[in-house]
């Protein structure tokens, strides 16, 4: 009896023996039918390997001097697009999220903004810039229009998210001194949701600055113009320098947004 | 909150004249700004076309509508691709990330000086590209095809699931590590007793937010050819093919919106 050891063993993630099993089992017969339902060719990634060494090895150095004016050019004109998209997609998206706030909107208002915001964030931006650039023409202009219009399904479904845990006592006691709906809006419900507001804005214009290297690629403007124009050119050089300069740029507003967010917080 | 005396009575304003003032200031430099790249976009901007775009779009729609339903059928196939560019995709990606996002949190990195920064360059260059850009360079390596789908939306989750996950562990309470090491536990107990416990519900969040967007990701990289619904979308593009492109659309939402039911259930049984 004595020589009976005592010892302790971590519990299992999952309590239930069966459920347990049952996943194990679910998720093996999902992976081999994954297997066996991908036709991957070996033989082309085989004979991809060198090729793909080549590829890479055709991106150094990276050759920024080239085609620097091209380079800048899309730098700036992303820069614009992200800029008037956030500002316009926040703009429109204010009132998007006031309606898809539960406890602000009525039934059908609420509908309909949550309708808008579920197609805005169903498509994915190349998607929608294929469809904007084809009605409205390539360039900047349909690529702003593709960022605003992403922005607000970002924007307006954590925003309406935020309003709907807001104080009520604190809007009740705007709405008990005889204030009209907006002046409710402006005085109630504004400085509560101003700190998460600012937050998401710095935070979309650090995404729609990322996104807009993508939406040129389909002729929405900006740098993936110059990138795709590079690519098709077999310019691998200049595409490795626009690829750094991206990177970079991305790296220098992350840092100045979260920087930002901390201050404001 | 200042109260402002006029001749006979007392108003009440929200701000005092210098605050603003300020923020009249702002308003006006922001609109500047605003006002000025406008300009630059609409320089370069063909008027003609964006004014006529409504008519576009109904003449868009009215080839859209009605949809060729058949068409559906032929799409199972590249909707069980997609998923699994989503899913495959993300549990490498997850994968990765975990190693690195060890290597990059302050608390837990063995050098901070030479491998921290190292391993937060991968986690930022793997975020700020796209998954569409790096499909683009999948394809030509890899060959056109579901696998390199799946190794870019890998590669793109890496640094987003890095960044959170090394987040999570720079957070973590000391004060359960330090009873697991008064124990006498090794580096590598510390960690699957003292760690890896705390950051457990961050990661499953973590990942199961990162398949919602994958599967939306996965939609588009068909479009440089690295498979999924996204080819079958180019190729009805390419053959202006509208009533089939509007099949494949509506396929996209309820795909979507069935992600994003399944990632709310399961993160409702989770936490």
């Amino acid at each position: 009896m004595k020589d009976k050891k005592v010892i302790w063993e971590r519990k299992p993630l999952i309590k239930n023996k069966l459920l347990r099993i049952g996943l194990i089992l679910l998720i093996s017969t999902y992976l081999l039918s994954v297997f066996l339902t991908t036709e991957i060719d070996w033989q082309r990634i085989l004979e991809g390997i060198p090729r793909g060494k080549n590829f890479i090895f055709a991106f150094f150095p990276p050759d920024f001097i080239t085609r620097s004016d091209e380079i800048l050019a899309g730098i700036f004109e992303s820069l614009w697009m992200t800029i008037v998209a956030t500002i316009v997609g926040i703009i429109i998206s204010i009132p998007v999220s006031l309606g898809a706030a539960k406890n602000i909107a009525p039934k059908f208002v609420y509908f309909f903004s949550r309708g808008i915001i579920t197609l805005s964030r169903s498509f994915q931006e190349v998607i929608l810039a294929i469809f904007f650039v084809k009605l409205m023409g390539f360039g900047p202009f349909a690529g702003m229009v593709t960022l605003s219009f992403s922005t607000i399904g970002f924007f307006a479904k954590l925003l309406s998210e935020d309003i709907e845990e807001i104080s009520k006592s604190q809007a009740e006691a705007i709405k008990s001194t005889g204030s009209s709906w907006f002046q409710w809006v402006n005085y109630g419900v504004q400085p509560q949701v101003m700190p998460r507001f600012i937050g998401l804005s710095l935070y979309r214009l650090d995404i729609n600055f990322r996104e807009s290297a993508v939406i040129g690629i389909v002729g929405g403007g900006g740098i993936g113009s110059t990138l795709n124009t590079a690519f098709d050119r077999y310019e691998f050089e200049t595409a490795a320098a626009v690829l750094i300069v991206i990177i970079s740029i991305v790296m220098i507003v992350e840092y100045t947004s979260s920087h930002l967010r901390k201050l404001i917080k | 909150m200042p109260i402002i005396k006029q001749k006979d009575y007392k108003t009440w304003k929200k701000f005092d004249r210098k605050r603003d003032l300020q923020n009249w200031l702002c308003w006006f430099l922001g609109t500047l700004i605003f006002s000025f790249c406008f300009g630059l976009i609409s320089s370069k901007t063909i008027w003609f076309y964006v004014f006529d775009s409504h008519n576009e779009a109904l003449d868009l729609l009215g080839r859209m509508f009605p949809p060729e339903t058949n068409y559906f059928f032929t799409l199972i196939k590249p909707i069980w691709d997609t998923l699994n560019i989503a899913t495959i995709g993300t549990t490498i990606g997850t994968l990765i990330a975990i190693p690195l996002a060890f290597l990059s949190a302050n608390n837990t990195t063995p050098s901070k000086k030479f491998i921290r920064p190292l391993a937060l360059f991968c986690i930022v260059s793997s975020r700020s590209i796209n998954s569409v850009i790096w499909a683009l360079l999948l394809v030509a390596v890899v060959g056109p095809g579901v696998l390199a789908g799946i190794i870019a939306i890998g590669l793109r989750s890496i640094g987003f699931c890095g960044k959170l996950l090394y987040e999570a562990i720079e957070e973590i309470d000391e004060n359960q590590i330090e009873a697991i090491e008064a124990t006498g536990a090794n580096k590598a107990q510390i960690m699957t007793f003292g760690i890896v416990p705390q950051i457990l519900p961050a990661f499953t969040s973590i990942s199961i937010y990162r398949w919602d967007i994958n599967i939306r990701e996965a939609t588009v990289v068909g479009l440089v050819g690295a498979g999924g619904i996204g080819i079958e979308l180019d190729a009805q593009i390419g053959d202006l093919a509208w009533a089939k492109v509007s099949v494949i659309l509506l396929t996209i939402v309820v795909a979507v919106v069935f992600s994003e039911w399944i990632t709310a259930k399961i993160r409702k049984a989770i936490i």
